[in-house]
């Protein structure tokens, strides 16, 4: 992993000092081995303080909005399934391609550390990546585990380790690039299996948990209106507390709908709900379903194709198709 | 001081919650939560509960009054929840989450008081719990708190197979009948070997070492304009996260939900990360994030001390370093506002 | 009055497209063609009009039952409004199925000018299938319960 900090360093150095670029968007470190802030670096000074390895989860495409209405070109590092992200916020012209210079960097899955911290470890102070396994230590001992037990969500189903776009790519070990790929609706279609009561307990549940904290909607690339319904006072709906359950379906669904179509499976909603609900299942429904009805839709894999919910055909299935297929 | 066989434990809780509701940690599919005894599998392995005790006395949102609406008439009703006269005791309450009473006491006790927040202090008893397996996101040593002789109505502490219990307040002598009919004596050198382990672990916790007295040593115009703050926020998405795990936050709002009838007001936890947080007429008085950003820190780290006797408004829970979405928090706040920087 | 199986009345809201069913709501008016007062007529523009939110929203004031009526495919005043209303919908319920919520309780139905008939019929059926199913007990808001 030093290998590849110094090489994108080295890109990032020189293009700011040619000044090609403005700013640089990656990551820095918090005060622990696990934490990663997304940075803006405008100097090889501050450069000094890029990070790359095993715990760059967040995706740096919904900064690219904010950097993207400044001056000048922007150099971001993105990860294969960043990429996804910067492509659909091209499409929906919510940041400008020509302001952007997109690095792609070799990812070999992303660790969780809400994984290891469910494994019942405290204290962790340090980590050793030995390829296949990763060795956290903890003020209590260390201990060693498979990598693949300690993935995000987002990465046991892998996209794939190619970068949708690029104008250049940094993969210095091919190795690094094989996928994991396991069934991403395979939860979902467990949830279909089930009757409606069963799935309306397992919601009412999973959602009842939520605090109204809005960092899943706030962390979402596709979420990018400038103000939310969800805080504009006069829509009769700005809720800051859930005072009823009601009130956590519709924020839920509500937002799940909007990004229909637009939603990458980034997996951030999830990632950051410190109330570990499985947001991620809401928007995997709605992509399944899509699938299904309207044909494969990849959002992301390119900047130019309209979402299934911005086109039509006349042959489409008519609502009713809910109540027909039977279970969901 | 009392013992009791850890393995016999539920004899006290079910004496206990005899005379009142008795929360304790229960293991939930995430994390471990205070639940009412008997409805779950009660735990003692967590660093900390995922949902602050404030929980308890500062619900999250919690019915006001009502206003009923027919034609043109307009009639006032009581309406408060109905847990608000419930008489509880919660369990296994650490040190930092005890010391966080203190610090919403001096809010909401002091004229003029929050007749809400005190009916549920004065209902609740709250029993705390020695740590023994800090995290590494815990610092409340920074301010003063030892995790091992944690401070509330009664403390309890678990050493080799038995629980320890003593009463410290008169709130907590209710307890005492119950403590008595089930437990042994007990003398508080039999923890010292267990405290002594713990405190080891403490010394090497990575934020055992924050410089808050160099935030103390600072002007509030020093710290408020510092220019630090731009680049510390950058990174911060506005979501209320960090305020709503935090056990001492509390700032509410005042909000009215329209039911086709009538009119709920009720209060709800608010955050000074949000868009419309302290809005008024003329529109908001923080327009960037990085305002917002600041008044979080500044509340906990300078405004709350200075208005009350230097006492930090955080208590190290470590929370917000745990669940921050972009790794933002209180300890790197602490560490880059010590180290000083130029006022613009 | 406590509602009980005996006496449950649902609401209904119906959601009806201003060129096609509002009018077809008006033939079967001027008809005489009955149909139950239970159910509450919202103009909108188009089907398209209408935002998921409007259906979570008559749910959460008290609606047992949402129908959304528009123009027939391809007869649609604005051309193709329907067709991105048909799918939205079709999303949408499929998703409140996914939460749990009873599938019977939202339906879209093409109902032309003309056909004042068939809007008659329509909300007769409807009514009775919500009458059948109940009270809205999943998505409801109880603060707006009186």
């Amino acid at each position: 992993m030093q290998e590849i900090i110094s090489v994108m360093k080295e890109k990032a150095a020189k293009l700011l000092a040619e000044g090609q670029v403005r700013c640089v968007l990656g990551w820095k470190r918090g005060e622990f081995f696990y934490e990663s802030t997304p940075a803006v670096f405008e100097s090889a000074e501050e450069l000094e303080e890029l990070v790359y390895d095993d715990f760059c989860g967040p995706n740096l495409a919904k900064y690219l909005i904010r950097e993207c209405a400044k001056e000048g070109k922007i150099l971001v590092f993105a990860k294969p399934c960043d990429t996804y992200s910067i492509n659909a916020l091209i499409r929906e012209h919510r940041v400008d391609r020509e302001k952007l210079y997109v690095v792609g960097v070799e990812c070999a899955g992303n660790l969780d550390v809400n994984k290891i911290r469910a494994k019942g470890l405290t204290g962790l102070v340090g980590f050793e990546d030995n390829g296949d396994t990763v060795t956290v230590k903890t003020l209590y001992g260390d201990e060693t585990f498979e990598k693949g037990e300690l993935l995000l969500e987002r990465c046991l189903c892998c996209k794939g380790k190619e970068h949708k776009i690029a104008d250049e790519t940094i993969v210095l070990n091919e190795e690094n690039t094989k996928t994991v790929g396991a069934d991403r609706f395979s939860e979902v279609a467990r949830l279909e299996e089930m009757t409606a009561d069963e799935r309306f307990e397992y919601w009412r549940e999973q959602l009842s948990r939520c605090i109204r904290c809005n960092a899943c909607r706030n962390v979402c690339p596709a979420c990018s209106c400038i103000k939310c319904v969800f805080d504009n006072d006069d829509s009769g709906i700005a809720s800051k507390a859930n005072t009823d359950t009601f009130e956590e379906n519709m924020f839920h669904i509500i937002r799940a709908f909007h990004v229909t179509g637009r939603c990458t499976d980034c997996g951030e909603c999830s990632r950051v709900c410190p109330q570990n609900i499985p947001l991620q299942l809401l928007n995997r429904k709605f992509i399944k379903d899509y699938n299904e009805l309207y044909g494969e839709y990849v959002s992301g894999e390119d900047s130019e194709s309209k979402p299934p919910l911005l086109t039509f055909t006349q042959e489409d299935a008519e609502p009713s198709i809910v109540k027909e297929r039977g279970n969901c | 001081m009392k013992k009791i066989k850890l393995s016999n434990a539920s004899a006290l809780f079910e004496k206990i919650a005899e005379t009142r509701n008795l929360y304790v940690p229960t293991k939930c599919e995430h994390s471990v939560e205070f639940k009412k005894f008997g409805e779950g599998e009660l735990t003692y392995d967590y660093v900390n509960s995922g949902r602050s005790v404030k929980d308890f006395y500062f619900p999250q949102s919690e019915n006001i009054v009502d206003f009923k609406v027919d034609g043109k008439n307009i009639e006032i009703l009581p309406s408060v929840e109905e847990d608000l006269d419930e008489k509880y005791v919660v369990f296994g309450v650490r040190a930092c989450d005890a010391a966080s009473t203190k610090i919403l006491d001096r809010v909401f006790l002091t004229d003029p008081v929050d007749s809400f927040y005190k009916t549920r202090r004065e209902n609740g008893i709250i029993v705390s719990l020695a740590c023994t397996r800090p995290a590494e996101t815990c610092f409340c040593t920074a301010f003063g708190i030892d995790p091992t002789e944690p401070d509330a109505d009664a403390c309890a502490w678990i050493s080799g197979d038995y629980l320890y219990i003593e009463c410290n307040s008169d709130k907590a002598n209710e307890l005492c009948a119950a403590i008595d009919s089930v437990c042994e004596d007990a003398d508080a050198s039999e923890l010292t070997e267990t405290k002594n382990n713990t405190k080891k672990i403490l010394d090497k916790l990575p934020l055992a070492d924050l410089p808050l007295d160099k935030i103390s040593d600072k002007e509030l115009k020093e710290l408020f304009y510092s220019d630090k703050w731009l680049h510390m926020s950058e990174a911060c998405l506005g979501c209320g996260t960090c305020t709503y795990v935090c056990p001492t936050c509390q700032c509410y709002d005042i909000r009215e939900f329209d039911t086709g009838h009538g009119v709920k007001r009720f209060r709800c936890w608010d955050s000074c990360m949000y868009s419309d947080f302290t809005k008024m007429a003329h529109g908001n008085p923080r327009l960037t994030q990085t305002e917002r950003f600041r008044q979080r820190f500044m509340h906990k780290l300078v405004y709350y001390p200075n208005n009350n006797e230097g006492i930090f408004g955080c208590v190290g829970c470590g929370r917000c370093v745990a669940s921050c979405p972009v790794s933002k928090n209180i300890a790197g706040v602490i560490r880059e506002l010590a180290k000083g920087g130029k006022a613009e | 009055m406590q509602v009980n199986e005996k006496n449950f009345q649902p609401k209904i809201v119906a959601f009806c497209c201003n060129w096609c069913s509002y009018a077809g709501a008006d033939l079967a008016g001027t008809g005489r063609l009955n149909y139950p007062a239970n159910v509450k007529v919202i103009r909108v523009p188009c089907s398209c009009r209408v935002n998921p939110m409007f259906i979570l929203r008559a749910f959460q004031k008290g609606a047992d039952g949402v129908i959304i009526a528009g123009c027939h495919p391809g007869d649609c005043h604005y051309s193709t409004g329907n067709y991105y209303a048909r799918r939205r919908m079709t999303l949408l319920f499929s998703m409140l199925d996914y939460l749990g919520i009873e599938r019977e309780r939202t339906r879209v139905e093409w109902i032309s000018a003309a056909e004042g008939a068939k809007f008659a019929a329509t909300m007769n059926e409807f009514v009775a299938q919500i009458t059948e199913l109940g009270e809205n007990k999943r998505l409801e808001d109880l603060r707006c319960k009186k």
